[in-house]
């Protein structure tokens, strides 16, 4: 993974987006609606980008391709489920991503000095904890997603589907507290405020629920992790390798 | 240059690659529904935006609008044509197969900008122009020759200065090799094209007109949508797509000279 940093840091840049929306958010004073001020929101939008760059997956692109190249079939007689490569893959790229990371946070913190903040260590604890629940949800979602590979040859095109809700209701480009009510009303049902608005109110200290969101995604994951083994099942039953 | 030749092979390009792309129909289709999910997607984020404000940067919501359904567009055009070819340079230049492209009697640039093409995208600008002409409804817009005209223009441009961009982008691949993430720092940068740029502070708005000349390619179009512009922001456009043009051109060229193929 180091061989790539260069990758790597391109990958830490292009998750800027969140200071872009901050940027819209207190340059028209729009936090004032919402009740919350400038310093929270800011801290916020750091946490989101952290969130986000801690819980990144692309596990259906890098299947899709080892599936169309025949790469799959090797795997498949190892003793092992492929997808614990991929999740390893996933878990060195976060740890190789964290400097990076640090030094965007560094930057931020030059242009907005007043929004340092230190979380308490059990507040801490908890966050990494719940980035890495999210993850771990994206990580099945998008696993579930690619298994459809072994029906349809262009599975990435549903994850892109799929991206849209997380890109929109996630919190990634507007925090959930924002949202006009008919939204509110339905969405803390769906695993999307899960995903980055519930750890990041969590790191940043904004006003959150901590043991319904905790399990809210711990019950997203026990939901989705059958649906995984099922799916797999199913799918390697379909599967026939190149040649056969 | 043999312009009918070009064309021609043009023509055959066409065919190829949407004979190929066709074979994935439900592919089609779940663009489709990716393109209305991301377009509703953006039009609710601005409505949280102007829930308790009525203007932001000077835009209203109705105006705001008109920048979403330029940027559906544009984005149409990129996936379109710009996606599909552009990322298939990195590609070309890893595996070696860059060379069977210069050894062909025509153009590379035009080979490797216009070979594929993907239907999907065309669902998209269809949607831009549709928002476009709601747009043009609600905010009560004239439509004379002379506005037509310079919104031909600056469109053409925009459409000029993002090709460059890409462009730009996939072609340091010949000293980078895997430029995949270089173009998710162009996608993301290219994000910030739905909102108006007087939205941002100062410092970004900077930022992205002068280094990647962002702010051009939808607010310059939508102003002169409701006959905000001024005359010399249209003319910048007009330069900074030229100069981007041929900038990209010779870059291209001079990426060449440093391109040595697989088993040399």
């Amino acid at each position: 993974m180091l061989e790539y940093r260069v990758e790597i840091a391109l990958w830490a840049i292009s998750g800027i987006i969140p200071f872009f929306m901050l940027n819209i958010w207190t340059n028209n004073n729009l936090n004032e609606s919402i009740n919350i001020s400038d310093v929270m929101l800011s801290r916020y939008f750091l946490c989101a980008f952290f969130v986000r760059q801690f819980s990144v997956v692309w596990v259906v692109f890098s299947f899709e391709e080892d599936s169309l190249m025949g790469k799959v079939s090797p795997y498949l007689i190892q003793p092992l489920n492929p997808f614990f490569r991929y999740f390893a893959q996933h878990l060195a790229e976060q740890i190789t991503r964290f400097p990076f990371a640090l030094i965007i946070a560094f930057f931020f913190f030059i242009f907005n000095p007043e929004s340092i903040w230190i979380p308490n260590l059990g507040i801490l604890l908890l966050s990494i904890v719940s980035t890495f629940l999210s993850f771990l949800i994206q990580f099945l979602i998008q696993s579930i997603v690619a298994c459809l590979c072994f029906w349809t040859e262009k599975a990435s095109s549903i994850e892109r589907l799929l991206f849209i809700p997380t890109l929109f209701l996630s919190g990634l480009l507007a925090p959930v507290v924002s949202f006009p009510a008919y939204v509110k009303s339905w969405i803390y049902l769906t695993p999307f405020p899960y995903l980055i608005d519930f750890p990041a109110n969590l790191l940043s200290g904004n006003e959150t629920n901590i043991s319904g969101g905790l399990s809210m995604q711990i019950l997203w994951i026990l939901l989705l992790f059958p649906l995984f083994k099922k799916i797999w099942f199913e799918g390697t039953k379909k599967y026939t390798a190149m040649g056969s | 240059m043999n312009l009918r030749k070009y064309l021609k092979v043009y023509k055959k390009f066409l065919h190829t690659s949407l004979a190929s792309e066709l074979e994935y129909k439900t592919n089609i289709l779940v663009d489709l529904i990716t393109a209305i999910l991301s377009l509703v997607g953006s039009i609710f984020l601005l409505s949280i935006f102007f829930q308790n404000n009525g203007y932001i940067g000077g835009w209203k919501f109705e105006q705001a609008l008109i920048i979403q359904a330029i940027y559906t567009i544009l984005n149409g055009i990129t996936n379109t044509w710009f996606n599909p070819n552009l990322t298939e340079i990195v590609k070309h230049i890893r595996e070696g197969t860059l060379d069977f492209v210069l050894l062909k009697p025509i153009d590379s640039q035009f080979f490797i900008s216009l070979k594929k093409i993907n239907p999907s995208g065309f669902l998209e600008i269809m949607l831009g122009f549709l928002l476009l002409f709601f747009c043009i409804r609600i905010n009560q817009i004239n439509l004379n020759l002379s506005f037509l005209t310079l919104s031909f223009i600056t469109i053409g441009c925009s459409i000029c200065i993002l090709y460059s961009l890409w462009f730009f982008i996939s072609t340091t691949t010949v000293w980078f090799v895997k430029t995949w993430n270089a173009i998710e720092v162009l996608r993301s940068f290219l994000y910030i094209g739905r909102f108006p740029l007087n939205s941002f502070s100062f410092s970004l708005r900077i930022f992205f007109s002068v280094f990647i000349p962002i702010a051009f390619i939808t607010t310059i179009p939508s102003e002169v949508f409701l006959g905000l512009s001024v005359f010399w922001k249209i003319l910048l456009e007009v330069i900074v797509a030229t100069v981007f043009l041929i900038t990209s051109r010779k870059f291209w060229l001079f990426a060449l000279k440093f391109y040595s193929s697989a088993s040399s």
